[in-house]
């Protein structure tokens, strides 16, 4: 487990005194932000730096708001209120340098494009408008399907590919972007134990590259093995810092709170943890 | 000299065949993103909801004048577009419920208007409407020798749907050429194509306006029938013939061109209104398509899943006369009927089986030949290490697990490996060596 130098703990209280100053070094600075579905808040007053060059684990019950967070940060949801910054600019000066790997739910898989072209559509930014596909970039996006360890099903149409190879090619597509800061919404969902291993050795080439990676992950088992960070939510911020201080059993009880079958995976995984460091 | 049979045919059949080709492929063109976006009835609705846009720029301006036709068509169809968002965001209904409350209402309101119009002695025909009006696109003076086809005094009196067509055609393909990336990845992940740039709203209005375009210049010529026929029925029926955007759409222009062409010939064979054969002839194609594509036809899969039943039932009777040879006792057909059911497909299993020398038949005694012994014993691992791991893995207790390994056994391996070295099943009975 690394850790980065700007790891601190925050807590609601330290926030608040620390508002509004936001670290322009920090990757993903949101300040204040509410989102709310038919004037129902889902997010409450969220403010968060994510440290750089780190793995960070957004954590928290169903319906926290996980998703949503991370959807209203790329500006794909509207805010009611509040501010996201990044590298402490707006997100369209920096969306160049910010990759995203929404929900494998969330697309038709019956669509009618190979492993390849889902991948390519990482570097259309890149390509730009009404320009076809170079063999560059096709080029790039095959590396890309290599690093997951997926070249082998380039051409295959997506409805041929498992659950975990699909989410393979996200990655890659994500990968081809070449981004800084890479949002990824559960990637370890409903994955075989191989294509686990794959993403979080990917996960850790980025971060040793240099970039940081937010995940939205639901396994409270894999927390302290796989990140550095971790953002407990429930629709507002219960605690965020590096795992070894905030992943605590209090702090877990604050997220899921009254949950029970939670709360006692939660307690095995925080002694896991304290066996760890 | 121009023959006479050519005259006559480029004076009657020439105008109306390029009209249905043109908006054939350039509503067949645009349904490929309708049907990947399961939209198609977007196009249903907008050619539907131009009615009373038609109307009202008749009643306001008191003219039939092309242009303000055009411009009334356009402006309904925009807003039906806009009204389905509305009701899908504010009513909390499906999109396709939102696109048939659109149409089935401004459909309604041209219906009344026209009515209204009528009672004032004008003339709007509301079966144009529905299919259109091809037979009347004639060339009065078609060229009557070959040297004047080259003249563009020929082609002065083109009518005007003729041009409009062919301009929406070439507006269409450019679009969906210069677009076509946008326009697949927003159909396929509206999230990363905004993440991309590449704004997926701001693609669907784009998409919305010429899918408006299309079906507002097809629709005075070959009605709406054939509109809605031709957004739904190309795109699909490539859908079932290929596994790729850009081939899709090659073979959704050529079933568009085929399509117009067919219902058109069958048509004037037998005079009978040619966008309704036309769109019929769709129809048919993509039923034909349905049954006999080569991967996802209902032939192929029913020969596929025959073929995997034919395997099955092999597998069983292997597995069945394993397990006879097992208690020490020799198997006769009874026996065998008797543990895998007396049904023909086991029968036809058994003699596959001796065509294939796994099973030797003497004197009525089936047995195993060395070959089949084999694959007998691989499946009879395969089933009895799955009991053991529905057992230890899954918690189900021993006699809940047959009939889930019976199915698993013909597919799948174990995926735990480290029960690979255990030597019975949760039965008792040994799991033959690898």
């Amino acid at each position: 487990m690394t850790h980065t130098e700007n790891s601190q703990v925050q807590s609601p209280r330290s926030i608040l005194d620390a508002r509004p100053e936001h670290s322009a070094d920090s990757p993903v600075s949101v300040h204040a932000m509410t989102v709310a579905y038919n004037r129902k808040p889902v997010l409450w007053d969220v403010d968060y730096d994510a440290p750089s060059n780190a793995l960070v684990a957004i954590v928290g019950p169903n319906g926290a708001g996980k998703s949503t967070l991370i959807k209203a940060c790329l500006g794909l949801i509207p805010r009611a209120s509040g501010t996201v910054e990044f590298w402490g600019k707006p997100y369209k000066q920096s969306r160049s340098l910010i990759g995203y790997v929404p929900q494998r739910e969330s697309v038709d898989w019956d669509f009618p494009v190979s492993a390849l072209d889902v991948v390519c559509m990482g570097r259309y930014r890149k390509i730009g408008w009404c320009r076809p596909v170079t063999k560059s970039h096709k080029r790039a996006a095959l590396e890309a399907l290599a690093r997951v360890g997926m070249e082998d099903f380039a051409t295959r149409q997506i409805s041929q590919l498992s659950g975990g190879q699909q989410q393979r090619v996200f990655l890659a597509r994500a990968l081809t972007q070449e981004a800084d800061l890479y949002f990824m919404d559960e990637p370890f969902a409903g994955v075989d134990a191989s294509t686990e291993r794959a993403i979080i050795e990917v996960l850790r080439e980025l971060r040793a590259n240099g970039k940081t990676v937010i995940v939205v992950h639901h396994d409270l088992q894999s927390v302290p093995e796989y990140f550095d960070h971790v953002l407990l939510l429930n629709m507002r911020v219960v605690a965020a810092g590096p795992v070894s201080e905030v992943f605590t059993a209090e702090n877990l009880q604050k997220t899921y709170g009254g949950r029970l079958t939670l709360l006692a995976e939660a307690a095995e995984a925080v002694a896991r943890a304290a066996k760890g460091t | 000299m121009i023959p006479q049979s050519i005259q006559t045919f480029l004076s009657l059949d020439l105008f109306p065949l390029l009209a249905a080709l043109f908006a054939a492929i350039s509503c067949g063109l645009l349904g490929n993103f309708l049907v990947l976006r399961k939209q198609s009835l977007m196009g249903d609705a907008i050619s539907h909801a131009v009615l009373p846009g038609l109307v009202a720029a008749f009643l306001i301006t008191q003219s039939r004048s092309p242009g303000m036709m055009f411009i009334g068509a356009a402006i309904s169809a925009l807003i039906t577009v806009v009204l389905v968002e509305v009701i899908k965001r504010l009513g909390k209904v499906e999109p396709g419920a939102a696109m048939g409350v659109v149409f089935s209402v401004l459909f309604a309101l041209g219906v009344f208007l026209l009515e209204n119009a009528a009672a004032r002695s004008v003339d709007l025909d509301a079966d144009c409407v529905l299919h259109g009006n091809l037979q009347t696109l004639f060339w009065i003076s078609p060229p009557d020798q070959w040297s004047n086809l080259f003249s563009a005094e020929s082609y002065s009196d083109v009518p005007r749907q003729v041009w409009t067509l062919a301009g929406t055609t070439l507006g269409v393909t450019l679009f969906v050429s210069l677009f076509f990336k946008e326009l697949k990845i927003a159909s396929f992940d509206a999230g990363i194509a905004t993440v991309q740039g590449i704004n997926a709203g701001f693609m669907h209005m784009l998409l919305m306006t010429f899918v408006a375009i299309a079906a507002v210049a097809s629709f005075e010529a070959v009605g709406s029938i054939l509109v809605i026929a031709m957004f739904i029925c190309p795109a699909a029926t490539a859908r079932m013939l290929t596994d790729r955007l850009k081939s899709q759409i090659f073979v959704s222009i050529i079933v568009a061109a085929l399509t117009a062409i067919v219902g058109y010939a069958i048509a004037s064979w037998v005079e009978v209104n040619a966008a309704g054969m036309i769109a019929s002839a769709s129809g048919v194609f993509l039923v034909i398509a349905i049954v006999s594509s080569p991967r996802h036809g209902v032939i192929a899969k029913t020969l596929n899943q025959r073929q995997l039943g034919n395997k099955v039932a092999l597998e069983d009777v292997l597995g069945a006369l394993y397990r006879i040879s097992e208690s020490d006792s020799q198997a006769n057909l009874e026996q065998l009927i008797a543990s895998t059911g007396a049904d023909s497909r086991s029968r036809k299993a058994l003699s596959k089986a001796q065509s294939l020398g796994l099973v030797n038949v003497h004197n009525g005694i089936l047995s195993l030949s060395k070959v089949g012994e084999s694959r007998a014993a691989s499946i009879i691992r395969r089933h009895r290490l799955w009991e053991g791991y529905l057992v230890e893995q899954a918690g189900l207790s021993p006699d809940h697990v047959h009939e889930t390994a019976e199915q698993l056994e013909h597919f799948v391996d174990v995926p735990d490996q480290s029960l690979s070295k255990t030597h019975t099943d949760p039965h008792g009975k040994p799991i033959p060596p690898r």
